[in-house]
């Protein structure tokens, strides 16, 4: 650990999230999603709900978050985690109640469960970490990946004609009504990082408050799985992901 | 009377009654029924809310029960406790109620109610066990007992003490460094560790083998002096039980035994129900399911003939023509004036 | 012969920890951050900082892997 000398000064950021127990993983360099899991982390500290505060994360390298955070967590199958809130915060009215998965866990296999209880206003918070592959098992393609991207399973990039087009997840669920807050977000440079942060709190604070599902799809770099340098992983999402899944509040404010 | 106070079920005929039945009754017990938008998500419902330290329940038939596989054996491996009631369209359901289609090393214990008054007492034991051994459990009902109406008596049954549930969800101990976890890999936190996926897994085929041990559960009529015994299950028993009664009668030597848990199958029971017959027959409504059980129990000391066969009712609904006194008796009564059988 | 740069702040570099991604080297807004030469145990090269550190937080924001802490001086210094 490289320690310069501090002059008369005080810290301004900690290196760990709040409620972070290590940042240790194994993720890839370049990663998005630790970058995620510190905003959600801020969020729940930030609004004082770590007392009340139940994740239910499904299967993607994010999942290690159930180690690296101190809340309560259950570990679900892959889609259902918003059908397993669902029967968490109906026998727990009190408690936050929310949900982490990718866009394989909620775009490809649980898309009935995310709409669904997004439908019934279940209050809770689905958090979308949207990279465009299922990176956990080595980079294929997912119903949200973008035209044109090259994965495992569309090595010459996604093509209409044989894949079909990208899920737009959170323009699906801003269609219900039960869903009172949506937006997209994206960690690839320091400006969206921020307005992501605003996006996830606001989320978080609305069902916890009772108002109804709430949702934020955040584009996270998987430059593994996009089969880049990390330094391009930034600069895909800006010229690619986010020309299918534009960022900003979608409904609600 | 159980304590239930979740319950989440997509409708499915003959299941379809409980779930409305429960519509009605769950918020004026303070509870929360969901008619899920499939069984998919009913199943993983009520394992949130399971973990979350409610008692909990969802139910279907085979169809959907087939559905459910996945998040029971999740339950089963990270010991979240419900019911899973299963009205099953007669008795074909026995492989999947006893074998499981999920995944990895668990085992679901089922009780077989006989009627609707057995129905009522296994309601109670259903959800205590659940507790008891932090693991799903289920219920192999059907048409009948969904569809019949019985006069019982709803008496609290006294089963014992439990242990607290302070493994479940609740988030209060959220930044305080002792959060809690519910995972099928166990792995922990990053400051304290978890048993990780191998030893949390023999663990959990540890405890399963601890309830094949303590929770078999039977019950036999006439088999002490007995020369042929007849096994059944559920609804298809007391049919069995008046063929035993009425060739008694005869002055043949009849018996009969029912497992009540059809996992875990009692083996050692049915051994000594049949240790003075010269055969075993199994009467049920399907293509020969249980008979496998009977066959481990029985060890190949004796022959062990089926009695029953594949039976539905013209709406595919319920248990067909074989379900009757007579169609048993005449069968049983051929089999056994053939003599000896291999 | 350096000229003389005014830090508002500074940061610490968890090296060890750094897996190279290169990232903060971008985010870094006064462009004071570069990449080693040399590896750290695990093999990947790590930033180093120079003078003219602003407190920004734009390299702690965009880290994966939660390797800096961040200061800001009472007096920014001359360096």
């Amino acid at each position: 650990m490289t320690t310069p000398p501090v002059p008369a000064g005080r810290k301004v950021a900690e290196a760990l999230a709040p409620l972070q127990i290590s940042g240790e993983h194994h993720l890839c360099p370049g990663c998005g999603h630790p970058v995620a899991w510190r905003l959600m982390l801020e969020a729940i500290s930030d609004l004082d709900l770590q007392r009340r505060a139940i994740g239910v994360v499904g299967h993607g390298c994010y999942t290690n978050i159930v180690s690296l955070a101190d809340i309560d967590f259950l570990q679900c199958l892959h889609g259902r985690a918003p059908a397993v809130a669902t029967g968490i915060k109906r026998v727990r009215p009190g408690a936050a109640v929310f949900t982490i998965q990718g866009d394989g866990d909620v775009a490809s296999e649980g898309l009935a469960e995310v709409l669904h209880a997004a439908a019934r206003g279940e209050r809770i918070t689905t958090i979308m970490l949207n990279n465009g592959v299922f990176g956990d098992t080595g980079g294929q393609m997912t119903a949200a990946s973008v035209l044109g991207q090259r994965t495992k399973t569309s090595l010459d990039g996604r093509d209409p004609g044989d894949h079909g087009y990208p899920v737009p997840v959170a323009e699906l669920v801003a269609a219900l009504p039960g869903a009172v807050y949506v937006a997209r977000g994206a960690v690839n440079n320091a400006g969206s990082i921020a307005k992501t942060k605003r996006y996830i709190k606001r989320a978080f604070e609305l069902s916890a408050a009772g108002e109804g599902f709430t949702f934020v799809e955040v584009l996270t770099m998987c430059p593994t799985g996009w089969f880049l340098p990390t330094l391009e992983g930034p600069g895909y999402i800006e010229d690619t992901f986010e020309k299918t899944f534009p960022i900003g509040a979608l409904k609600g404010s | 009377m159980a304590g239930c106070r979740f319950f989440a079920g997509y409708p499915m005929l003959p299941f379809t009654e409980l779930l409305e039945a429960l519509a009605r009754r769950m918020p004026s017990a303070g509870g929360v029924c969901m008619n899920a938008e499939s069984e998919i998500e009913a199943v993983n419902m009520a394992l949130g809310a399971g973990a979350a330290g409610a008692r909990s329940a969802t139910g279907s038939c085979g169809q959907g029960i087939a559905l459910m596989q996945e998040a029971i054996a999740e339950a089963a491996l990270n010991e979240v406790p419900f019911v899973v009631f299963n009205m099953a369209r007669g008795q074909q359901d026995y492989f999947q109620a006893t074998r499981g289609g999920g995944w990895g090393d668990y085992r679901t214990l089922c009780l077989a109610p006989k009627d609707v008054a057995e129905a009522v007492e296994h309601t109670q034991l259903l959800f205590h066990l659940a507790d008891l051994y932090r693991a799903p459990v289920t219920m192999y009902g059907d048409y009948l007992i969904s569809h019949t109406y019985m006069s019982v008596d709803v008496e609290p049954l006294s089963l014992g003490a439990l242990p607290p549930k302070d493994w479940a969800l609740d988030g209060s101990l959220g930044g305080t460094g002792r959060s809690r976890q519910i995972w099928t890999w166990a792995m922990g936190k990053a400051d304290n560790p978890g048993p990780g996926p191998d030893l949390h897994w023999q663990h959990i085929a540890t405890k399963f083998e601890e309830m094949a041990r303590a929770e078999q559960r039977s019950e036999s009529f006439s088999c002490e002096d007995a020369d042929t015994v007849i096994v059944s299950f559920g609804t298809a028993a007391p049919f069995v039980e008046q063929v035993v009664g009425e060739l008694r009668d005869k002055g043949t030597r009849v018996g009969c035994f029912r497992p009540i848990t059809l996992w875990p199958f009692p083996e050692s029971a049915l051994a000594e129900a049949a240790r003075n017959a010269s055969r075993v027959l199994v009467f049920e409504v399907n293509a020969g399911q249980m008979i496998d059980d009977v066959r481990l129990s029985i060890g190949g000391r004796i022959p062990v003939v089926p009695v029953g066969r594949v039976s539905i009712d013209f709406s595919g609904m319920r248990q067909g023509e074989i379900l009757s006194v007579g169609w048993i008796r005449d069968r049983v009564t051929d089999l056994i004036a053939q003599g000896a059988l291999t | 012969m350096s000229e003389t740069v005014v830090s508002r702040g500074t940061v610490t570099i968890d090296t060890e920890r750094c897996k190279g991604c290169e990232l903060c080297i971008t985010a870094c807004r006064p462009g004071v951050l570069s990449m080693s030469e040399a590896g750290n145990a695990t093999g990947y090269r790590f930033p180093l900082l120079s003078p003219g550190c602003t407190a920004c937080r734009a390299c702690r924001d965009v880290c994966p892997d939660y390797c800096f802490e961040v200061f800001r001086f009472d007096t920014p210094v001359s360096e």
